[in-house]
């Protein structure tokens, strides 16, 4: 395994490279793709960190744990509430933020204030070439030259080899409130849900686990504020039924769950189905899936089917796109343009082909 | 400034394209009459004109698609126009380019509140969306100061922001696809009204592209629900250094106000004489606001003024009705309109990290004194997008150069302290030049391979964004 300590070495490794690189990080995300294994474990540690300035900078191989502790320090956080994939895939090893970023990794949050690559402000990475590329920055608002901040997100490795990130952090919640709501259809649930994202009490997660019976709201912010929001909401939802408030303890349980996704708990394949809320109801019918969950407030739909279920098959066409994440990492089709666009753009980040990438 | 040398070859072939344009447009989309091409020979960037070849006003995505095929076939370069109001000369046209503008392509085509999203044509104005969904609770946050005029189109050009972004984020997060069409006339979907559009982020790449990539004709934006209500209080302090710690101990507390603005006492004393909202004569003016309900609004502005009150504030003044949130806007939103009035300036638009906002303020002050040319400063601190105005007289010779000179150096500045060139108004022909300062050369060539991508033949506003020497050989 070849384990870079610095980003010239990185860079100079690739440039040497003959074959294609198995590029990991903690490798707890995704099973490495063929080639000679590369880690960037060695790219460790926080470059910059200004609470004052919301600022993290990060190296790639920085484990999420050690970017978690230095920030909770402070009272802040990654906003997008990354997913721990070692359960749901049963890997070992230390999740590291590089991963994260290579897979655009969204948890509950995103709903509201966006995906890993919206608070992501800044990488640096090395080309297929050996070139070392810095793009962004460390302010959040920049507009110099194109966005290959957002390409790089969700590349999966395949347009270079992330190392270093910079984040826009946040303040982390003073408290927070869950109100659930029990024995709801998928339909009525993703209404529900619907109902408390467009209110003005500022829900910033909501997920339905259809085998618990429950359906979740969460709201974040200052004592008092939470505590007027929560009964606002709990109002607001009264024509779903009556809303039970969990204590916080109970609170973190279910949101660490659902992002997680452990209802996926079980054999078989696991997909994730990116579609529009309130298409969700429709979906999940059509998935015929052994176990469901909702998040996103129907936006992403978990689904877990016997191993080898086409599922693409079943769901048939309609807005978004599925990924089988368990049983063998299957991305959704482009279509023709798509795919022109996207074969350029590999073949111009990695003319000699050595960035195989995490599973595609 | 120094634009690509004009193509002889196709200012021959002005009758042709013409004719080639008639086949596939109505008549009243061509505009080639030297007289009303006047009107396109700028947008908010005045200081440089040229009147394009044609111009043409398409009505629908296939037509956008034909007429980018026809001069895609005969090598002419686009310059795509949304509503002109770029201060950055994005689209700034050359006397052998046709101008693509989306002004009739004003529709919205669809709104969802179920799932958040309304999807209009992009020649819509920034305000007018928000106009199409508020009054079911609804808005669409990026809101650039220039958002009554500025156009859907250009506001993802260009990444646009505004003076909210610190809680709602720029174009590109509340963006969630787009109808694209390249050079040689092929339409692309990406993304849609679901999250997160799959493969590679080719929507967060076109984003801030400043139509470098292809043309968009329709875009799918979230909306948001609105909140319960919001207010501001006023924070008076006698030196910058101070306001500048408050807004980073703000920021650390844990409160995110939806927006912190910034104003140094030239443009307080220039607003106050405009708009008289009453704001008091200090070194600097901070305006909080936060969001939410009336308990919400007070709970939060508690805590705002108790951390404001450590830095030892010459005044703090909360509102307490729309009537006083309105008259602390006031003064800040009439900013610029009242440095135009006593005098011509150049509106920067660096970004730097907030901890060296005393320190930038310092060095903007001794470059003032430098090169004798007096700057206000007023600007989104909680962000740390700076927008120095520096004053000059365009009447008098030289002058336009000195301040320009002066501009570049406070851009360096920016740079040099771990900012940007460009928070929100983009690079255009403006900052071209001093790409070299933020980015290496391969920085730069990585960049331009996307564009290679998109746009081969690198016809597509093609003397924008990267140094002219830099793209020369591909524009060849």
């Amino acid at each position: 395994m070849l384990r870079p300590e610095t980003e010239a070495e990185l860079a100079e490794i690739v440039r040497g490279a003959n074959g294609p690189l198995a590029v990991q990080g903690g490798a707890t995300r995704h099973m490495p793709a063929e080639g000679d294994g590369l880690t960037t474990a060695g790219l460790s540690g926080i470059t910059l960190y200004e609470p004052g300035a919301l600022t993290l900078v990060v190296r790639a191989g920085t484990p999420m744990a050690e970017i978690e502790a230095a920030l909770e320090a402070e009272g802040q956080r990654l906003p997008f509430e990354p997913m721990d994939h070692r359960g749901l895939l049963g890997t070992e090893g230390v999740p590291t933020i590089g991963g994260a970023v290579a897979l655009n990794v969204s948890g509950p949050r995103r709903v509201t204030v966006g995906a890993c690559r919206d608070s992501l402000i800044g990488v640096r990475f090395v080309d297929g070439e050996g070139r070392v590329v810095k793009n962004g920055g460390r302010v959040m608002k920049n507009v110099t030259g194109y966005d290959l901040v957002k390409l790089l997100a969700g590349s999966r490795g395949r347009l270079g080899i992330l190392s270093e990130v910079s984040f826009k952090v946040l303040p982390a919640a003073a408290t927070e409130a869950t109100l659930r709501l029990d024995g709801l259809s998928v339909a009525e649930a993703v209404r529900a849900m619907a109902s408390g994202l467009t209110s003005p009490f500022e829900v910033n997660a909501a997920a339905h686990d259809p085998a618990a019976g429950a359906t979740w709201l969460r709201i974040e912010g200052l004592a008092g504020s939470v505590d007027y929001r929560a009964g606002e909401l709990a109002g607001r939802l009264a024509a779903f039924g009556t809303t039970t408030r969990l204590d916080l303890a109970d609170s973190a349980r279910i949101w660490r769950g659902v992002r997680d996704a452990e209802a996926m708990a079980g054999p078989g394949d696991v997909w994730r189905i990116h579609a529009r809320p309130s298409h969700a109801p429709e979906l999940v019918a059509r998935a015929g899936a052994e176990a469901v969950l909702l998040d996103w407030g129907g936006g992403l739909i978990w689904v877990r089917v016997a191993e080898g279920t086409e599922l693409r098959a079943r769901l048939g066409s309609f807005d978004g796109h599925a990924t089988r994440v368990r049983g063998g990492v299957d991305l959704p089709p482009e279509v023709p343009a798509i795919a022109a666009l996207t074969a350029g753009l590999r073949a111009k980040f990695d003319p000699r082909g050595v960035l195989a990438g995490a599973g595609a | 400034m120094e634009m690509p040398k004009v193509d002889p070859f196709t200012l021959a072939r002005k009758d042709e394209l013409v004719r080639a344009l008639g086949a596939v447009l109505p008549e009243d989309a061509i505009v080639y009459a030297e007289t009303e091409l006047r009107a396109y020979e700028c947008d908010g960037l005045t200081a440089y004109k040229c009147p394009p070849l044609a111009v043409v006003l398409p009505r629908s995505t296939e037509e956008v698609s034909h007429v980018l095929r026809i001069c895609h076939d005969m090598d002419i370069p686009v310059v795509p126009r949304g509503a002109g109001t770029s201060l950055a000369g994005g689209s700034l046209p050359t006397a052998d380019s046709v101008i693509l503008g989306v002004a009739r392509l004003t529709d919205v085509l669809e709104v969802n509140y179920d799932d958040r999203f309304i999807r209009v044509q992009t020649g819509r104005t920034n305000l007018s969306v928000t106009g199409a969904v508020e009054a079911d609770g609804f808005f669409y946050a990026p809101d650039p100061s220039s958002q009554l005029a500025c156009a859907i189109a250009g506001n993802i050009a260009m990444n646009s922001g505004g003076a909210h972004c610190l809680k709602y984020g720029v174009t590109t997060n509340n963006l969630l696809g787009v109808t694209l069409v390249q050079m040689d006339g092929t339409v692309v979907e990406i993304g849609g009204a679901h999250m997160d559009a799959g493969g590679l982020d080719l929507l967060g790449v076109v984003c801030g592209s400043e139509g470098q990539l292809g043309v968009v004709t329709e875009a799918v934006l979230r909306v948001l629900p609105k909140p319960e209500g919001a207010r501001p209080v006023l924070i008076a302090f006698d030196d910058n250094e101070t306001a500048g710690a408050c807004v980073a101990d703000i920021i650390k507390a844990g409160v995110l106000p939806v927006a912190i603005e910034f104003m140094d006492r030239p443009v307080i004393r220039a607003s106050e004489a405009f708009a008289g909202a009453g704001y008091p004569d200090v070194e600097a003016l901070l305006i909080v606001e936060v969001e939410g309900s009336e308990a919400e609004i007070d709970e939060q502005l508690g805590l705002i003024e108790e951390i404001a009150r450590r830095h030892e504030p010459v005044e703090l003044r909360r509102s307490t009705s729309d009537d006083e949130s309105a008259r602390i806007w006031l003064g800040r939103k009439s900013a610029f309109g009242a440095m135009g009035q006593i005098n011509d300036y150049m509106c920067l638009d660096g970004t730097i990290p907030v901890s060296e906002l005393p320190r930038v303020l310092r060095g903007i002050s001794d470059l003032s004194d430098r090169y004798g040319l007096k700057v206000g400063n007023v600007f989104h601190a909680g962000d740390g997008n700076m927008h120095p105005l520096i004053l000059f007289d365009a009447n008098k010779a030289g002058d336009l150069e000195l301040c320009e000179e002066m501009g570049a150096e406070i851009l360096k500045l920016c740079v040099e302290v771990g900012g940007c060139l460009t928070g929100e108004h983009g690079v255009g022909v403006e900052k071209r030049d001093l790409m070299g300062h933020q980015f290496t050369a391969d920085d730069m060539e990585v960049q331009m391979r996307v564009k290679d991508v998109f746009d081969p033949k690198w016809l597509l506003n093609p003397a924008k964004v990267f140094p002219l020497a830099t793209t020369a050989e591909r524009r060849a």
